[in-house]
């Protein structure tokens, strides 16, 4: 552990890999985050099920490039039926638990995340996949630096589809809708919005999202079926990290997760990762509860 | 016809329900040996579900994480076990004690950590508890690392295992469920009730809210890390991603469980692990391969549709008998 410490500060040229293929693969963290930020502002659901719509989109990118698909329609296609799927997610299941209490919205995204990973890996099976789409490496400093240019492309289009979502909030006409409900759902009925067509959308949305970075995903990195609950507890500590309606604190936190990750799967070893992460989460959740209490306030 | 039912099973004196399963349960590996791990199995079930039930029904506390104090008994039992060089029985049950100190101990410190967290926060930072566990455990090689540790072999003779276990289980469901019968029925039992009504009121009443909900956590804790150690051994192999620490199996049935048999009461635990270990060892065998995806539907069925339990259900039906006015 402590070797692979003194090597990273030893080679700041091999650090700086470690931590741009961190950052990049932050992006797509930050993509999934902000369908989860979408999802908790506006149907007050945090959404556990949200890593599987990830998975899934992967899935979808993969059987359609298999097919001879161009990857460049492959994105926006998987994105589309992940809409699909999210809208119908919504009028299955998630519009009768809204206005439950949270535990009765987190304990049925959580049984559907059980279905859908056990569909995958029943569909799909078990192995890890992947997409070579043969963009190739880009090197940097003599070669110690490389980076897959599909992870490039990946970070820019997140960052794009980010920009986008911001623009659609903000002034598309359904996107004032969205922002109104999230506001006041009441006070938005009342003015004509038709709330659980909103929601439905907003849903459907959140899908998209996940479809996109789940086919990003793929094609920059690899999917098994099991992979979906790390990219939920990614979404969620990222949100708590920016706070709800922040695009850019969930790129900027999405980014820094990214790369904090992969440092500490260097350091740490593989193995480790996936602990990291949720331990990560815990820590971050310890942390904001003792800022709160200091405050004589508490985390809820 | 249903209420009558009901008030057929509500006249039943709980001594006699009480000394009736005794006898039964004492009786049963008996009557039927080739049955006895089920069995055990099945206690193990009631202690899961009643050790959730005190968080999740009586506290109001979601969580998805205590399957980590049944992995924390599993080890520690398994580690006693292993290295204290003790003949057999001496080693166990100096295993089982550890088992529930160490329990014990990291629930008082996680409570200590977590449990001023509330609602969503405190389910999530419990589900990223216990899945980072069961990760560490499985690249820890002082406890097996992914390949998991073997227990020591049973030295008793041919099947006297399983009805040594069998009796152990028995006795820690048993100690468990009068434990907290106890429990519920004190001022510390109330003020768990209070604290999941409105806990800032009850905070303003003068309870210390936090030391409460890591004490009720610590107990449930205590007879978790007491199964985890007894189940270890009965299943002679410990997995840290399948058996101690399995949030996909056991850490999802304990919430299914309490809640299909009705969270927050004393008898709902115990009739919800019957009701599902039973139809699960049934029906799961038919279903081939698809048991998974039928367990995550029937969590989405049973938390939209029947969120309140058995016991939730058979009160509502009957208000007036059970004390509430109409």
């Amino acid at each position: 552990m402590t070797d692979n410490l003194i090597l990273l500060l030893q080679n700041p040229s091999f650090a700086l890999d470690v931590v741009l293929n961190g950052l990049l693969a932050g992006a797509i963290f930050a993509l999934a985050a902000y369908g989860m930020s979408l999802v908790w502002g506006v149907l007050n659901i945090v959404n556990i099920v949200q890593g599987e719509l990830v998975v899934l989109g992967g899935y979808i990118t993969f059987v359609t490039i298999g097919a001879g698909v161009p990857a460049l329609v492959a994105l926006p296609l998987s994105a589309l039926v992940m809409f699909g799927v999210g809208f119908a997610l919504y009028y299955t299941v998630i519009f009768r638990v809204i206005d439950k209490d949270l535990f009765i919205s987190i304990l049925a995204t959580f049984g559907l995340s059980i279905v859908i990973q056990q569909l995958m890996n029943t569909v799909f099976g078990s192995d890890v996949r992947s997409i070579d789409t043969g963009l190739g490496s880009f090197y940097m400093l003599d070669g110690a630096v490389t980076v897959a240019w599909i992870k490039i492309v990946a970070c820019a289009l997140a960052l794009v589809s980010g920009l986008a979502l911001w623009t659609f909030l903000r002034y598309a006409r359904l996107g004032q809708a969205i922002r109104a409900t999230a506001q006041n759902p009441r006070a938005a009925h009342i003015l004509g919005i038709d709330t659980s067509r909103v929601y439905a959308i907003t849903y459907g949305l959140n899908g998209a999202l996940c479809g996109a970075a789940g086919s990003l995903a793929v094609m920059a990195w690899t999917i098994h079926p099991y992979i979906g609950l790390p990219y939920t507890v990614r979404s969620f500590m990222i949100v708590v990290v920016a706070g709800l309606g922040n695009v850019g604190g969930v790129v900027a936190a999405g980014l820094s997760l990214g790369a904090l990750e992969n440092v500490a799967g260097f350091v740490f070893g593989a193995e480790y990762q996936i602990a990291f992460v949720f331990a990560l989460m815990v820590l971050i959740l310890v942390w904001r509860n003792w800022r709160a209490a200091r405050r004589r306030t508490y985390l809820a | 016809m249903i209420d009558m039912f009901l008030d057929r099973v509500r006249a039943v004196p709980e001594w006699a329900l009480l000394v009736g399963l005794g006898l039964i349960a004492l009786a049963a590996p008996f009557v039927v040996p080739s049955l006895a791990t089920q069995l055990a199995m099945l206690w193990l079930m009631v202690v899961f579900a009643q050790t959730w039930d005190v968080l999740g029904g009586q506290l109001g506390y979601n969580s998805f994480g205590n399957v980590i104090f049944f992995g924390i008994g599993c080890y520690a039992c398994a580690v006693v076990q292993r290295d204290s060089g003790l003949p057999y029985y001496d080693a166990l049950a100096l295993g089982l004690l550890f088992a529930a100190v160490l329990a014990l101990v990291s629930a008082l410190l996680f409570g200590a950590a977590l449990l001023g967290i509330r609602g969503h926060y405190f389910a999530i930072a419990t589900l990223g508890l216990g899945i980072a566990a069961g990760e560490l455990a499985a690249g820890w090689d002082y406890i097996g690392a992914g390949s998991g540790l073997a227990m020591p072999l049973f030295p008793g003779a041919l099947g006297s295992r399983e009805l040594f276990f069998y009796y152990v289980m028995f006795a820690i469901a048993g100690a468990c469920f009068f434990t907290l019968r106890w429990i519920y029925g004190t001022r510390f039992g109330l003020a768990m009730n209070a604290i999941r009504d409105d806990e800032d009121k009850a905070e303003a009443m003068g309870l210390h809210t936090t030391a409460i909900k890591t004490v009720a956590w610590a107990i449930s804790a205590l007879f978790l890390g007491l199964a985890g150690g007894v189940a270890g051994n009965m299943l002679g192999f410990i997995d840290p991603r399948d058996v101690a620490f399995s949030g996909a199996t056991f850490g999802v049935w304990m919430v299914l469980m309490a809640i299909l048999g009705g969270k927050g009461t004393l008898w709902g635990p115990v009739l919800g692990a019957v009701i599902f270990h039973i139809t699960k060892e049934f029906f799961w065998t038919y279903l081939l391969g698809w048991q998974r995806v039928a367990l995550g539907l029937l969590i989405v069925v049973i938390v939209l549709y029947f969120p309140q339990g058995i016991m939730g259900w058979a009160r509502a039906r009957q208000q007036a008998r059970a004390g509430v006015a109409t």
